[in-house]
């Protein structure tokens, strides 16, 4: 358990997180949604002591976050940024093994490699653990990335936005692993997401902020509501349950009348649209 | 295929050969058979003069590239290194200062001079690249080379008020001709450097990594920040101190390394420090015969032929951008 207790974020004069408090449960998915610009990032990154904070307490497992011994820490909570572009030449293997960091300080033992191996074999990455990074696929990458935070062994994993650059299938075969880890493994995982829907078909929890503050949270059943979504996003949501699953739809009325657009209209605006870009 | 060879033992065979062939080259006639019998004069031209020039050049080379590899790897940026970050620079301007304000100081002294110089010259470099957000990391190499040409223009300023042109001309060249038994030994300051180098060489590799991913690691980033540019600076000075500036060493040997080994430091250290011996063995042993019995400085061959490879590297990764 993360009890997030009145944290506060400004930049300059800008308060981009104002007086947050969460708590993240064990052995789940908790997904963090909100419009661009609602400090999801910011929170985790506290959350992780990547940045400090203005104000405030993290709280983990009773322990203050920042009390904590940085080597520590390490072995408790992993977090992947958004955005690694690595100018670094290395193999997969060498990526991966840097997870172990914490315990090895980079001298691999027998055990080391035996993780190594082991989140090689679970995130499929056999064929590729010689190849270099930056030779890889965005998918593989970032099952190389994730890889990484498995061998670090951590209770905790925060992902920021890790569906970013993929495509559907890659992003159902990421979604799924996550799922995999705390089923098997008991891990709690914490991922900053855009896409509504693969928040509502995959946590088990969901958190949404707006302007630097805590919207709603819940389970997703709580949450993914349409007078909820609304408000948080300022669009017209609608929900359709397909499969058991809570489904947001999202597509502008084009002409705001409620009524289904005829699809050739819609082609037109849309060609519109595009001389005009 | 060059990858292939690119290999420890062969390339510590190729520096054998080099270092051998720089043994025997020379205004004092020496020939291999002769090492047998040498004569007074063959055997102290050996002793005090071409085995101290052979051992500076392999030490000059080896810890110059390692620093430009730590640089690159620290700052995340190909184009750094003790040239382009304007370390030399500093160096110089240090040694300087010093001679200006105690003129019978000897060569400790004005290794602590330009050691103190050359790291708060670096530091001022990180700081600044650190506060400015780059499109292109070409623009990092480039305001090093600005700030270089500043403390550059410095130091002639004070060197022409005080009668030192001449003496700052010195370091400006690198040349071994001057290594000579007793002073060049000061350059084995380098090799505990070295050590502590390859003790924190994952370090530098995950500091390379960034700031949030070593902290993620729980790795102590500002340290290892500070430890990677204490050691480049000071190898740096004591380069310059010694042999004078290297130009473009620090640069191009770590990239050409990177190119056939990847970046992973524990890997590429040790073939960066013996590619960084042969590139400067084989640039003073041709600056040695192109118009023998006279000599070109290293500086100059170094630079030529650096220069060039440079701007090779610059084209190579223009292409793989396009």
């Amino acid at each position: 358990m993360i009890n997030v207790r009145g944290v506060t974020k400004s930049f300059g004069e800008k308060k981009v997180v104002d007086d947050v408090s969460l708590s993240i449960e064990k052995g789940k998915i908790t997904s963090m949604i909100g419009p661009n610009g609602a400090g999801k990032s910011t929170v985790i990154s506290m959350v992780t002591r990547l940045l400090d904070k203005d104000n405030g307490d993290v709280l983990i497992e009773g322990d203050n976050l920042f009390t904590k011994p940085n080597n520590e820490l390490a072995k408790k909570i992993s977090i992947l940024k958004q955005s690694n572009h690595l100018e670094l030449k290395i193999t997969v293997r060498e990526l991966i093994a840097f997870g172990r960091y914490p315990y090895s300080k980079g001298r691999l033992k027998p055990e080391d490699n035996e993780f190594i191996d082991e989140a090689i074999n679970y995130m499929e990455l056999g064929e590729f653990e010689d190849r270099y990074i930056d030779e890889l696929s965005g998918g593989q990458r970032q099952r190389a990335y994730i890889a990484m935070t498995i061998v670090q062994d951590t209770d905790y994993i925060f992902l920021d936005e890790p569906l970013n650059n993929l495509d559907m299938k890659h992003s159902v075969q990421i979604m799924q692993i996550l799922r995999r880890l705390v089923r098997e493994k008991n891990k709690t995982i914490i991922i900053v997401i855009h896409d509504i829907n693969f928040a509502s078909c995959y946590s088990d929890n969901i958190i949404a902020l707006k302007d630097g503050e805590v919207a709603v949270s819940g389970t997703k059943n709580e949450v993914i509501k349409k007078s909820i979504l609304e408000e948080i996003y300022e669009m017209e949501i609608n929900i359709q349950c397909i499969f058991g699953h809570q489904i947001c739809v999202y597509f502008d009325d084009q002409n705001g009348d409620g009524i289904d657009d005829d699809p050739q209209e819609y082609a037109q605006a849309f060609a519109r649209e595009q001389v005009r870009a | 295929m060059v990858g292939k060879l690119f290999r420890l033992d062969v390339l510590l065979a190729v520096l054998l050969i080099f270092s051998i062939i720089s043994i025997f080259i020379g205004v004092v006639e020496l020939q291999p058979r002769d090492i047998f019998n040498l004569d007074e004069e063959q055997r102290n031209i050996i002793i005090n003069s071409r085995l101290p020039r052979t051992v500076s050049i392999i030490i000059a080379g080896a810890s110059l590239a390692v620093c430009g590899l730590i640089m690159q790897q620290l700052t995340r940026n190909k184009f750094v290194s003790p040239t382009t970050a304007g370390t030399n620079e500093w160096a110089q301007l240090g040694i300087l200062i010093g001679l200006v304000s105690f003129p019978e100081m000897n060569m400790l002294g004005r290794l602590l001079f330009a050691a103190l110089l050359a790291v708060a010259g670096t530091m001022l470099f990180m700081q600044i690249i650190s506060r400015i957000k780059f499109k292109e990391i070409i623009f990092v190499p480039l305001i090093g080379l600005m700030l270089g040409g500043v403390v550059s223009s410095i130091s002639t300023f004070i060197a022409l008020r005080t009668n030192m042109l001449q003496a700052i001309n010195g370091w400006m060249h690198g040349s071994f001709s001057t290594l000579v038994s007793g002073y060049y030994e000061i350059l084995y300051i380098s090799i505990p450097l070295f050590i502590l180098a390859l003790l924190y060489a994952n370090q530098f590799t995950v500091a390379g990594m960034g700031e949030d991913f070593s902290r993620n690691l729980g790795l102590n980033y500002q340290k290892v920040l500070y430890i990677g540019l204490f050691i480049t600076a000071v190898i740096t000075a004591l380069v310059v101190v010694t042999v004078g500036m290297l130009p473009f060493l620090g640069l191009i040997v770590p990239n050409i390394v990177s190119i056939f080994k990847g970046d992973h430091l524990r890997s590429t250290i040790f073939l960066t420090a013996v590619l960084g011996s042969i590139f400067v063995m084989v640039c003073d042993v041709i600056g040695r015969i192109i118009i023998y019995p006279y000599e070109i400085s290293v500086g100059l061959t170094i630079a030529i032929i650096g220069g060039a490879l440079f701007l090779f590297l610059i084209f190579r990764r223009a292409g793989s951008n396009a």
